[in-house]
């Protein structure tokens, strides 16, 4: 078994491979990516990134979607923890029912929801808002936090609660100073869960605003689409949107295996 | 777990039924709405039964998109869920290694979905990218922009690489959590390697599993952004999924009543085949 390594390191130049091509081509001239195939850089250039940062238009794309992600992993995990203390703990009317429900929506294709949501959120005002991408986009983020905290909630063992109120602590009290507490590795996981679904989803995102919270995402299928080959532009912008996400993971590597099992294993 | 009875536990869940309804209840209404009634343009509707429901299901462009859409899903369930395995099996299970290991792997998870489309559209170009020229370079004709066979292999290829990684966490989460003292038993017993997995370490990984296939029909039954960005669903239609197909109809050609009734027919597929994942998973939850 000596060659077990061999598996997950070919795995990963796989993965590496595409993102190399991406980097590469991000420090290309224009010139160079359509003149012929180069495996580096000829003739390095930073101006790509440049024009990036001092580009309103590119840079508030990226202010814009971290602001309605922050927003949506607040909205999402705030509403999630009661409910999955919950369904982690009581039986009540339609527990059962309303759970695989709330799943149903993380089911729902983006697809079918595009036209109705642009109507709904223009009707009540909000559209081209970050609040308006932040709400829509608790539509698969609920349910998958309620999915998520509920695993990690059922691994904590009753007598916690129990053992509480006997202590004499009302619920609020024990729910902030000790459950909490207990879970957060769960409620930094389900953060990230929310953090990344909502980072990298398009679709709602685009059709909900237009120029005020247009995230960078959409930025970059518009220059792809007008400007015609500013591929070195396109591939600069492209990297730069991963460094978020590799942020992220940083922060919750340790859970990471768990928390992608949903808290249960 | 034993639970108690408390129908107070309504209020708990009433922020989350709140934000959701809003989101999912209005929106739905409106297709259904919209799936019953013809327009003119004009803003006037007018009732119509179930006329869309009937062209859509007798349509053979419908029937076209569905079928790809089954063979794309089954595919890449069919490569990615033993590979994912077949990965986390061969992971190390501690020291430096593991960390390095699953940061590496999470990273295409956390890419837009578009930047993921964009990223193998640069790279599969045939005579700019790293792969495609790669290929030509060998003397195999590679073009995923003309060819509909070099299209869905790109496709799939693509699934693969932005996906595989969710089976491999969810099975290495599955495979640390079985006690030294079962591989120890199974040493003392004799058993060979195949027998450890067969016996041992597959029917732990059954719960994760589940978890992992029901994910993964569920996303790529959904998929959009990727394709859309990588082939816009061509060449001709030979990678127009069901999404895609969709978006066409509704935003493209504005046919909002037969988009309705698709969206609805759609929707309906995927919740019947989650609802079979979702009772056989809360029933293995239970024994």
């Amino acid at each position: 078994m000596r060659i077990k390594w061999l598996v997950p390191t070919l795995y990963i130049l796989f993965l590496m491979l595409p993102i190399y091509g991406l980097l590469s081509m991000s420090f290309k001239t224009t010139n160079e990516i359509l003149g012929s195939f180069t495996l580096w850089p000829q003739d390095f250039t930073l101006e790509n990134y440049r024009k990036i940062f001092t580009d309103p238009t590119w840079y508030m794309g990226y202010v814009n979607s971290l602001i309605y992600v922050s927003i949506n992993t607040v909205i999402s995990v705030c509403a999630a923890l009661p409910a999955a203390y919950a369904f982690s703990r009581y039986r009540f009317m339609g527990d059962k029912h309303l759970f695989f429900w709330l799943l149903t929506n993380r089911m729902a294709p983006a697809a079918v929801f595009a036209l109705p949501f642009f109507q709904l959120y223009s009707a009540v005002g909000l559209f081209d808002t970050h609040i308006a991408v932040a709400l829509a986009h608790t539509l698969f983020n609920i349910p998958l936090a309620v999915w998520i905290l509920e695993g990690f909630m059922s691994g904590v063992p009753r007598q916690l609660d129990e053992t509480a109120y006997v202590d004499g602590y009302s619920f609020g009290h024990f729910f902030i100073k000790i459950f909490i507490p207990t879970i957060a590795a769960g409620i930094g996981v389900a953060c990230f869960f929310c953090f990344m679904f909502s980072w990298v989803e398009l679709l709602l995102a685009k059709t909900l605003t237009a120029v005020n919270a247009k995230p960078i995402a959409a930025t970059m299928t518009r220059t792809a689409s007008t400007s015609g080959y500013e591929l070195g532009l396109l591939a600069a912008a492209g990297t730069l949107t991963i460094v978020p996400g590799a942020f992220v993971i940083y922060f919750v590597r340790n859970y990471i295996a768990k928390g992608f099992a949903l808290g249960r294993v | 777990m034993n639970k108690t009875s408390n129908q107070k536990a309504w209020f708990f869940v009433l922020p989350v039924l709140i934000l959701v309804a809003f989101n999912a209840i209005i929106p739905l209404m409106t297709v259904v709405n919209y799936s019953v009634q013809e327009t003119f343009g004009d803003n006037t509707f007018f009732w119509a039964g179930v006329i869309w429901f009937q062209e859509v299901l007798h349509s053979e462009r419908f029937h076209a998109a569905l079928g790809r859409q089954l063979l794309f899903t089954f595919t890449i369930l069919a490569i990615e869920i033993p590979l994912g395995v077949a990965i986390a099996l061969a992971m190390p299970r501690k020291g430096i290694w593991v960390s390095v290991c699953l940061i590496l792997m999470a990273l295409p998870l956390l890419i837009p979905w578009n930047v993921v489309g964009a990223i193998w559209n640069i790279f599969a170009l045939p005579d700019i990218g790293l792969l495609g020229y790669t290929i030509n370079s060998l003397g195999i004709d590679y073009n995923f922009t003309r060819q509909p066979v070099s299209a869905w292999i790109t496709l799939v290829v693509m699934d693969v690489w932005h996906w595989t990684s969710l089976v491999v966490l969810l099975a290495y989460a599955g495979l640390v959590s079985i006690p030294d003292a079962y591989y120890q038993a199974a040493k003392t017993d004799g058993a060979r390697p195949l027998a450890i997995f067969r016996y041992i370490q597959l029917p732990k990984l059954k719960r994760v599993l589940t978890i992992a296939v029901l994910l993964r029909f569920m996303d790529s039954f959904n998929i959009y952004t990727e394709p859309f960005v990588l082939t816009g669903g061509g060449p001709g239609n030979s990678t127009t999924l069901l999404s895609i197909d969709l978006v066409k109809v509704a935003l493209g050609q504005f046919d909002l009543g037969p988009a309705a009734a698709m969206s609805l027919i759609y929707f309906l597929i995927i919740l019947l085949f989650s609802w079979i994942f979702y009772t056989l998973m809360m029933r293995n939850e239970e024994q």
